[in-house]
């Protein structure tokens, strides 16, 4: 935030000057202090409520003299501050100049223990059920700040547990500590009504308004958020105890919002996703719809082999096989992927120009569907601009594949491969197949595959790495999550493979960084980049190259389509 | 390393002929022929378990049969060897105990690694894992140790537990159901 450099007011946490912007709210510049302010109700994403009170510090605003206006100086020679009688709530106190804070008083330590106190008077103490334990503000803060064991002798509140209120959440109302972050996601954020507050007093509890569930397809970011166990997933429940569970960071290929996204996973087997914050693209949320992308890993129509006119084979006679077609092909077509990273098309790019054929014919198979205007957007691929930025296609007019049906009627294509797209959608028949050498390389099958002269199995975006470009040119890279099936190699490491076979060792060595040593060297938007130099929010590359292309996307969060 | 070689004495006349040491073990047994046994007839006879001995981890209902684990998998975690796996599952909510909603799927015990260390059964929040008395686990193949959910609670049996709390719990969800909140 270098513009707003003058802007920035100087506050104190614990006596620890910060520069914050004014009216910065006193959680975020704690936490800019490296001080945390325990917090339940507030989110950052969503508008301050202040009703859960764990965060009270004691506050205190330089003293001026009330008819002078002139600042009341102390006896050490440095201004008064004046401390308000009682402790205020950090998460609606926003920053003015000078504004002070203490939070490591007995007053403040004596509130958050009484706040405690009071949120587990009617807990149902049931964590070894709960799977939010683990990562459960509840049990965090009354590790810090409880008593460790109960002065309630009354009898607890009983609530309704295991209550579906839609279709993927669960809640819980003996755990609901009532700080309302489910009801503001639902109003401000997918702006769908569906859960209020009911009853009154020690009663009260979070429900669905009567008619309505909580079906709305970003339903699942309330589990995120919600402080304690109240709200579950359903397709999480007593899956797995978070605590055994490895954070991967990924991106979610729904759709080119490009959207941040954790992989949980344990011992190989991936159990949940959850969206990983960017202010820049997705803040913290993601759709229900990308969080079931894991389960195509373990899908029943998963490929798994290398295969020649059916019959499984190892991975390098495939790649020999394949290498000895398309030398021997009068002419080729190449259906590849906006659903392959940067680093992948970049190698399909260099495989189209290495292969000898008189014609050659590139596309990238467009999925478009419409957009939600939230975070998915029309183009359901994670890469399309990958494709442009690395020249595997030279504008999106190569998204057309009308003319492919009419060159394998001429004759003039014996050969198509296609990566991770079926030939259907390109016009292809059974017929048609029969006819050529088809060459199917994909992560699952497809109808046509049993019709491929070689199959290629290919990793899922969980068991690879690499980076995709976003519709907002920014480039981002996910992560290894888990290992792919025995045996299949990387998509990268195949087509750099699959090149040095062709005679054009475009890429030295293995791995990402020799492709990207070749490919920031010749790609000039992506100059002096690398794998291991994207960082974790991406980074915007320049496409003003293709400013004259027709995207499809329409308005999602933080974007907006440049010509709209 | 400094070595220090020690002279070793030459044996005596009495201890060449080796006849004295004979005679004396000879002495030994003879004596214990006729004092108190102390070794058992294993395995006829078995040996008193004292308390707290540290067994074959098992699992156990509690007096109504209902079992107490809720696959928490707290033991799983604080096991030092790794020699629990647990596949955590839902009590269907028509069953008789589905308050407490979570039960193990599968819970896998590989005494190949257990080192009878009792962490689990420190772990345990629901004290549905003891430690009792069985030592003996003999078998013919790997696979007949790693022992599963069915096997762990033949062998562990009925806690009999004081507490209850879940029967508690389940009493008071059924008052309040009854009567005005
Ligand atoms: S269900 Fe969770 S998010 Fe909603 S009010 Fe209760 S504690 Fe807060
Ligand atoms: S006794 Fe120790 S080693 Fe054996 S299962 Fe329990 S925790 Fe693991
Ligand atoms: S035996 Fe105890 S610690 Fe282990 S999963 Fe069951 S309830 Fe949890
Ligand atoms: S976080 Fe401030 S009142 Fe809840």
């Amino acid at each position: 935030m270098a513009e707003n450099a003058d802007k920035l007011i100087s506050v104190f946490i614990d006596g620890i000057e910060v520069k914050v912007l004014p009216g910065t709210n006193m959680i975020e510049a704690a936490r800019k202090a490296g001080v945390q302010i325990p917090h339940y109700c507030y989110h950052r994403h969503l508008s301050v409520a202040g009703n859960c009170r764990m965060c009270l510090v004691e506050m205190g605003t330089p003293a001026f003299d009330r008819v002078t206006k002139a600042p009341v100086m102390g006896p050490d020679g440095k201004q008064v501050i004046q401390w308000m009688p009682k402790p205020v709530i950090a998460c609606a106190t926003n920053a003015t100049p000078g504004l002070h804070i203490r939070t490591t008083t007995k007053l403040v330590k004596d509130c958050r223990e009484g706040v405690e106190e009071f949120l587990l008077v009617n807990h149902p103490l049931d964590c070894p059920i709960c799977d939010q334990a683990g990562e459960c503000h509840l049990q965090e803060y009354a590790h810090q700040y409880g008593r460790g064991y109960s002065r309630y002798v009354e009898e607890k509140n009983v609530k309704p547990k295991r209550k579906m209120i839609g279709p993927r959440v669960i809640l819980d109302n003996e755990r609901c500590i009532l700080c309302g972050r489910c009801v503001r996601f639902c109003k401000e954020i997918a702006k769908d009504e569906v859960l209020g507050f009911t009853e009154r007093g020690s009663h009260s509890s979070i429900d669905c308004f009567p008619g309505k569930t909580l079906s709305n397809n970003y339903s699942v970011n309330v589990v995120d958020i919600c402080p304690v166990g109240a709200l579950t997933s359903v397709d999480f429940r007593f899956k797995m105890r978070t605590w055994f569970l490895k954070e991967t960071p990924s991106i979610s290929t729904e759709s080119s919002v490009g959207v941040n996204t954790t992989i949980w996973s344990r011992e190989g087997t991936i159990y949940r996703i959850t969206p990983r914050r960017n202010e820049a693209v997705n803040d913290s949320w993601m759709s229900d719809t990308a969080r079931d992308l894991y389960k195509a890993v373990a899908a029943e129509n998963r490929t798994s082999a290398y295969a020649i006119e059916g019959r499984p084979v190892k991975s390098d006679e495939a790649l020999k096989a394949l290498a000895a077609l398309l030398k021997a092909s009068k002419g080729v077509a190449l259906i590849a992927s906006a659903f392959s990273s940067v680093e992948e098309q970049w190698l399909l790019k260099k495989l189209a120009q290495a292969i000898p054929a008189a014609k050659k014919l590139v596309y990238v198979a467009p999925h478009y569907a419409e957009g939600d205007g939230l975070l998915i957007s029309a183009d359901r691929t994670p890469n399309l601009r990958g494709a442009l930025v690395t020249g595997l296609i030279k504008g999106l007019a190569q998204t057309d594949m009308s003319s492919l049906k009419a060159a394998v009627d001429a004759g003039e294509v014996d050969t198509v491969l296609s990566v991770n797209e079926s030939v259907t959608s390109a016009g292809l028949g059974i017929e048609d197949l029969k006819k050529i050498k088809y060459v199917s390389l994909g992560t699952h099958f497809y109808q046509t595959s049993q019709y491929a002269a070689i199959e290629i199995p290919l990793l899922t975006v969980f068991e690879r790495e690499g980076s995709f470009v976003n519709q907002q040119w920014r480039l981002q890279k996910f992560a290894k999550a888990v290992p792919g099936p025995a045996g299949v190699l990387a998509d990268a490491d195949f087509f750099a493979a699959l090149l040095a076979a062709m005679g054009s060792p475009a890429t030295r060595g293995g791995g990402l960084a020799a492709v990207w040593a070749a490919l920031s060297a010749e790609v000039a938007p992506l100059k002096d980049q690398s794998y291991a130099k994207i960082p974790a929010e991406g980074v915007v590359i320049d496409g003003s190259a293709f400013a004259n292309e027709k995207f499809r996307e329409g308005k999602t969060l933080h974007y907006a389509p440049a010509n709209a | 390393m400094a070595t220090k070689i020690l002279e070793r004495k030459p044996l005596t006349l009495a201890e060449r002929t080796y006849l004295p040491q004979i005679a004396a073990g000879l002495w030994v047994t003879f004596r214990k022929m006729f004092g108190r046994r102390v070794t058992l007839e294993y395995p006829e006879q078995k040996p008193p378990i004292p308390r707290g001995y540290r067994g074959v981890p098992t699992l156990v209902k509690d007096p109504n049969g209902r079992e107490k684990c809720v696959s928490c998998q707290l033991c799983e975690f604080v096991c030092p060897p790794k020699a629990i796996r647990i596949t955590p599952g839902e009590i269907p909510a028509d069953s008789a105990t589905a308050h407490v909603e979570k039960a193990p799927k599968d819970f896998e015990l590989n005494m190949l690694r257990c080192i009878y260390c009792g962490l689990c059964e420190e772990a345990c929040p629901e004290r549905a894992i003891v430690l009792q008395n069985v030592y003996s686990l003999n078998a013919a193949t790997r696979e007949e140790v790693v022992l599963h959910k069915d096997k762990l609670y033949e062998l562990g049996g009925t806690l009999p537990d004081k507490i209850m709390k879940w029967d508690k719990k389940k009493a008071a969800a059924d008052k309040a159901a009854g009567g005005h909140h």
